[in-house]
């Protein structure tokens, strides 16, 4: 529901922290708030990842038949005893790396930057928090602590309300 | 001419949208910005961008693979 000012917001529950699934929530947030949408992000389980300060995100061709890279004009995809070598994951997600570089698509990190520089509101889950083991210093600045009833709270405000 | 030109190509989405959005709110009202970007996605972005936000696109064109848009601020 917009506020009283007219303003429109959108709410996100982010569950994971690989590579491409940090991609989603950073993308639609920073552009919601550029269009001038109040955004709130609520990190939670994995999702939690993507506060850290240092998140070196990552991602593993396993159990994901869809990831198939552009190869030699083909794609290709990867069998999955292949992750189990090690340095396989790391050198997949350096190809996807590389790969956003070489397309022009944002770093993770610099459309962290940009949500923060627009304001979205950054909540991370407090129990989450406390399975884990983070504290507040593991993570970014100015992000906040918050439960399931703050997140509720601003989903009944909220005109979308997202899941990823 | 546009008050202000920016230089998204090469840039992919979101990212033409956000420094389009950043580079208008430097604008005073009424100002106008030129934004040139190869993103194909751009052309019904910045559409919807214009729609939403009430920033009017006065000016459009597309040369080669170059999609040029002018945007002027919402007064």
């Amino acid at each position: 529901m917009a506020d009283a000012s007219g303003t429109k917001s959108m709410s996100i529950i982010v569950t994971k922290g690989t590579l491409d699934w940090a991609y989603p929530p950073m993308i639609l947030s920073t552009t919601a708030a550029a269009m001038g949408l109040n955004v709130t992000l609520f990190f939670t389980f994995y999702g939690l990842t993507l506060l850290l300060k240092n998140p070196g995100l990552r991602m593993s061709p396993l159990g994901n038949p869809a990831m198939k890279m552009p190869m030699m004009g083909g794609h290709m995809g990867m069998p999955n005893f292949m992750s189990m070598i090690p340095g396989v994951d790391a050198g997949a997600s350096l190809m996807m790396k590389d790969m956003m570089k070489k397309k022009g698509v944002a770093t993770f990190e610099e459309l962290r930057s940009l949500a923060i520089e627009s304001d979205v509101r950054l909540i991370a889950c407090q129990m989450t928090m406390d399975l884990f083991e983070y504290t507040l210093d593991d993570m970014i600045p100015g992000i906040e602590l918050g439960g399931a009833a703050t997140y509720i709270e601003v989903a009944t405000q909220s005109d979308i309300n997202l899941f990823i | 001419m546009a008050d202000q030109t920016l230089d998204a190509k090469g840039l992919n989405c979101p990212l033409p949208i956000l420094k389009a959005k950043k580079a208008i709110m430097a604008l005073p009202a009424g100002g106008t910005l030129e934004v040139l970007a190869t993103d194909p996605g751009a052309v019904k972005d910045f559409a919807a961008f214009s729609r939403t936000t009430g920033h009017e696109i006065i000016e459009q064109s597309t040369e080669g693979n170059v999609f040029r848009f002018v945007l002027k601020r919402k007064a």
